[in-house]
Formats: structure tokens, C-alpha cells, sequence
């Protein structure tokens, strides 16, 4: 399977793409809670890309696109041709520091390390790629 | 897109949000908690009942208040979460942070007690 989805960088279509994925993933068997982890990662990426990347400029296009390379693997891929923005060069913030300094920010990426197994990034046609990685058991029946 | 209705009784300011909060919409979220500060209120409960949705933007709201509401003897107890909203503050541990009750009366009970 293979689905596919382009947006503009707004924050309002941020909703859009939380939907794209519930109803691309709705025949998969994939257990509630982990189903509501996955939107949730791909939200945080997809708007902090749009925030730091594009700073919403809703003329900027990224693209989403949804792969299940075996049973159980999915791999989310958003491709775009703005900045790299590569969480993985971020040390999270401690919870203790963001709270003592009332920091709004600096959760997203905490939670994307947290849900999804793996975060790469590539490059193809001149254009960035993240891809994400997510392992799931099957729901029984 | 989120709708937050603001209750006031017995010396408690209840929000309750409706819909979902994301980085669209948590400013709404944030506005509606600095109004019940700035108008002096010391027992804050946030009806979760129907939020369907929260993501980092939201949560990181909740969090930057955690020292001001420290500071200023303000308690804010949170209640209804769903399974979904809750395990979005728990993957953070910030549901150790906050103080999250499953009913409303509990609530308001819990946030009683705290200002005693």
C-alpha cells in the first residue's frame, strides 16, 4: 500500500493531515492508542516543519506519504524542499528546565523520539525526505 | 478548531474545551488560562470531557503554567480525559506533573483540598 498526501504549510491543515492518516490506516489493525500515538507524531512533525521550515507560508507544499514495507512496519515520509530541520541533531530539553523557564516548546520532538522507532533523513531530487519508522503487533481479529 | 467556555461558581473558574488543540489552535487554550489568572482566580478545573485532541502545543501550555500556578498558590485540576488525550500527557510523564482527576465532582474535591 501506498498513500499520498499534499499540503500547503498552514497550521489549519494541520487537521487534514491528523484525518489523511486515521483514514489511510483505518483497515490495518493497528490498536487504538498506537493508531492515536502515530497521528500525534506526524502532527508534531508536519507542524514543526511548517513552523521552522516554511515559517506557514501556505504556498509552501510538503508531501506525505504513507508505505507499509512489511507486515506490522509502516514509514511515514514527509518530503519538502525547505531547511533541514533534523530532530535528531536536537537534544531534548529536560522536563525539569522547560517547566523552571515556562517553555511552551520543545515537547514535539520529545514525543516523536518517544513513538516512533526510528527517524531518518535523506535526500532525493534535490528535495528533503524524513522518513519514520513505526513497528506495531496487529490487533487480534 | 477549539471552543473553550469559561464557568464561574462557588470560587472556582471551570474551562471547559471543546474540540481538539494543536499548534493552530493552543493559543486559545493559553488565552483562556491567562484570563482566569489575571482575574485573581486561585481554583482552576479544566473540564476535558470533550477535548478530542491535544498535541505538543497544548500540552506545552498546560506545562508553562506548572511554576506560575507554583508561585501565585493557584490550583488547576484537570478532568473527563480521554484514553487518548491521557496518554498523550502521559508519554511526556507530564500527568505526574498535573493534577488529573476522571470526574468532575473528584475534581473539584482535589482542588478544595489543595487550597486549604
Amino acid at each position: 500500500m501506498s498513500y499520498q498526501y499534499n499540503i500547503g504549510c498552514s497550521l489549519s491543515n494541520l487537521k487534514g493531515i491528523r484525518e489523511f492518516i486515521r483514514t489511510s490506516l483505518k483497515d490495518y489493525a493497528i490498536p487504538e492508542l498506537e493508531l492515536s500515538a502515530i497521528v500525534l507524531a506526524i502532527d508534531e512533525m508536519c507542524s514543526n516543519l511548517m513552523i521552522h521550515a516554511h515559517h506557514c507560508n501556505p504556498d509552501h507544499k510538503i508531501e506525505l506519504h504513507i508505505i507499509e514495507p512489511s507486515s506490522g512496519e509502516l514509514v511515514f515520509e514527509i518530503v519538502d524542499d525547505g531547511n533541514v530541520f533534523d530532530i535528531n541533531a536536537f537534544t531534548e530539553p529536560k522536563m525539569d528546565n522547560l517547566i523552571h523557564e515556562k517553555r511552551k516548546g520543545g515537547l514535539g520532538i520529545r514525543l516523536v523520539k518517544s513513538i516512533m522507532d526510528k527517524v531518518e533523513y535523506g535526500s532525493k531530487d534535490g528535495k528533503n525526505i524524513c522518513r519514520l519508522t513505526k513497528f506495531y503487533k496487529k490487533n487480534n481479529g | 478548531m477549539v471552543q473553550i467556555k469559561r464557568l464561574q461558581e462557588d470560587g472556582i473558574d471551570t474551562l471547559a474545551i471543546i474540540g481538539e488543540i494543536d499548534a493552530s489552535s493552543s493559543i486559545e487554550l493559553d488565552m483562556s488560562i491567562a484570563k482566569s489568572v489575571g482575574e485573581g482566580f486561585k481554583k482552576i478545573l479544566v473540564d476535558c470531557s470533550s477535548l478530542e485532541y491535544i498535541s505538543s502545543a497544548g500540552l506545552g501550555v498546560f506545562m508553562s503554567y506548572i511554576e506560575e500556578f507554583k508561585d501565585k498558590k493557584i490550583n488547576m485540576v484537570m478532568f473527563g480525559l480521554n484514553e487518548k488525550v491521557a496518554n498523550n500527557f502521559s508519554i511526556l510523564g507530564l500527568a505526574d506533573l498535573l493534577h488529573i482527576c476522571t470526574t468532575k465532582e473528584e475534581a473539584k474535591q482535589l482542588v478544595n483540598e489543595l487550597s486549604v
